[in-house]
């Protein structure tokens, strides 16, 4: 397998095989809370795939260094530092946006996805894979998080990205953006996305069994 | 002679889901009769919207995830029914169909269909619009077509006599005013054995007791809202209430309890949708714990 293809793979697994939110079902805390707009999903997709990118490829470049025992310490000390960057950042240049996302930003060092990839995938692989799988792993997370939000926001307020789509005559369903309308859009949206991949692989198995 | 070997159920009774749901809306109907008489066509209209929409969204779910189609046991009519039983007369017809869409897609065919949904598709419905579109769901007119607050709003109590809230001369939903005729359909569900008496007689007896402790007029509060049209047509869903005596009269009671503490204290003024649901969260927990003796043992013995 050749050196490119192999990297495609490995972002191609983040982003659908191994779809964060569609498949590993992992930090759900963030997507129930912030994508009651697609842009609130798309600014924390965004911040989480700067921290997963900076801490994959940093402790990639430690896994030889960091003491077995004390690894997990010293992740959250990596993924730590980059999700004060990012705090810092979108408070300077994104304030509306910082708003909104409130306590879900600094809450990005417990997020499972990061501490998963740091334990599963950089902790193991070299600094190239890394990097690409963390920036799979946050491409996924921000296209579940944006759709997810699309979707509640059309329902919920008639538009998607701010964009009135529905028309004024259109009587928002105010559930859609409550916490309740969050894990129904959650779990239809993961039905639907296992649904669909389910018939791809079904038609796979199909075709190399003829 | 010939030995037939066979598989259970040996014993068949007459009784079909079909029979038992169209005893179910055979009982709807003196409230939906109602309803119409009260609020005229609009009424009638919202009504066949909501049962033809849960019916056509049960055939075309079916249809489209390739289950075969159970329209004909009449579960989806009995449903939409008693969702547009249970919704301001003032709701657009949109909301019907939303309603009863959801209710049978989401709440009952996700789930498995038909004797597999955990909670009531018909409330959850009303819980769904209840939430989406909250000023659409609490305008209420009364029968002159006045919009007026309903008698459990507060300051609206003294306004409405027992023989009132009796008869229906309320504001309020389409099949729930007129408690009358609902004891009518309920006498008739418990006389042709549809149900039993355990969860409609407990779920309003317990609300009556627990007004009276907590200081409310007891009658005043059992016949208004909706605790006696849920309790009817509602708590004794086959599927999300308990199977076993005991583990009914505790379901029962806790129906009436809770919808008298969400009156008392909580903020909405009636609670009766959200005890039902809550309770048939609890029914697996229910019929798991609460001992059931089998017949042949002696009771001690059950309780071991």
């Amino acid at each position: 397998m050749s050196k490119d293809n192999k990297l495609s793979k490995i972002f191609l697994n983040g982003v659908i095989t191994e779809n964060p939110t569609f498949r590993l079902v992992l930090g759900t805390c963030p997507t129930m809370a912030v994508t009651t707009s697609a842009l609130n999903g798309l600014g924390m997709g965004a911040a989480a795939t700067f921290v997963l990118i900076g801490s994959n490829t940093v402790i990639s470049l430690l896994r030889k260094f960091i003491p077995d025992r004390v690894r997990i310490p010293a992740f959250i000390v990596v993924i730590c530092t980059f999700v004060t960057m990012i705090q810092l950042i979108m408070q300077a240049y994104l304030p509306s946006l910082y708003a909104a996302l409130g306590i879900f930003i600094p809450l990005i060092v417990v997020n499972c996805i990061i501490l998963a990839r740091a334990e599963a995938f950089a902790s193991k692989n070299p600094v190239l894979d890394s990097a690409v799988d963390g920036l799979g792993m946050g491409v996924g997370f921000t296209l579940a998080l944006t759709l997810i939000g699309a979707v509640r926001e059309l329902l919920g307020n008639g538009s998607i990205f701010g964009l009135d789509i529905l028309g004024s005559s259109y009587q928002p369903m105010l559930l859609a953006v409550l916490a309740s309308g969050g894990f129904l859009t959650f779990g239809l949206m993961l039905g639907v996305f296992n649904a669909i991949m389910n018939k791809i692989r079904l038609k796979r198995i199909r075709e190399e069994a003829r | 002679m010939t030995l037939r070997l066979s598989t259970s159920p040996h014993l068949r009774s007459p009784q079909s889901s079909t029979r038992l749901m169209l005893n179910v809306i055979i009982a709807l109907l003196p409230s939906a009769a109602f309803g119409v008489y009260n609020y005229g066509y609009k009424a009638l209209m919202l009504i066949l919207v909501s049962m033809l929409s849960a019916v056509v969204s049960e055939y075309l779910w079916q249809r489209l995830t390739n289950r075969p189609v159970r329209i004909k046991d009449c579960s989806a009519l009995v449903t939409g029914m008693i969702l547009a039983l249970c919704v301001t007369p003032e709701a657009p017809w949109w909301m019907l169909v939303v309603g009863s869409a959801f209710a049978i897609i989401v709440v009952k065919e996700l789930f498995g269909g038909i004797g597999d949904n955990f909670i009531n598709p018909a409330l959850a419905a009303r819980a769904m619009l209840l939430a989406s579109w909250p000023m659409v769901m609490t305008r209420h007119i009364d029968i002159d077509g006045v919009s007026s607050a309903t008698p459990l709003a507060e300051g609206a109590q003294s306004q409405f006599s027992y023989l009132d809230l009796l008869i229906g001369r309320i504001p309020g939903v389409i099949g729930e005013t007129c408690k009358l005729a609902i004891i009518v359909g309920i006498v008739y569900l418990i006389v042709s054995r549809t149900v039993t008496w355990r969860i409609p007689v407990f779920t309003i007896l317990s609300a009556f007791v627990m007004a009276w402790i907590v200081g409310l007029d007891p009658v005043y509060h059992v016949l208004s809202g909706g605790i006696i049209f849920a309790a009817a047509f509602m708590a004794n869903d086959y599927t999300t209430s308990p199977m076993t005596r005991g583990a009914q009269m505790v379901y029962a009671s806790g129906i009436g309890i809770i919808t008298i503490i969400i009156r008392k204290w909580g903020a909405y003024p009636e609670g009766a949708t959200y005890a039902v649901l809550f309770m048939n969260l609890l029914t697996p927990l229910l019929d798991r714990y609460i001992p059931h003796r089998v017949y042949g043992h002696s009771k001690r013995e059950a309780k071991n």
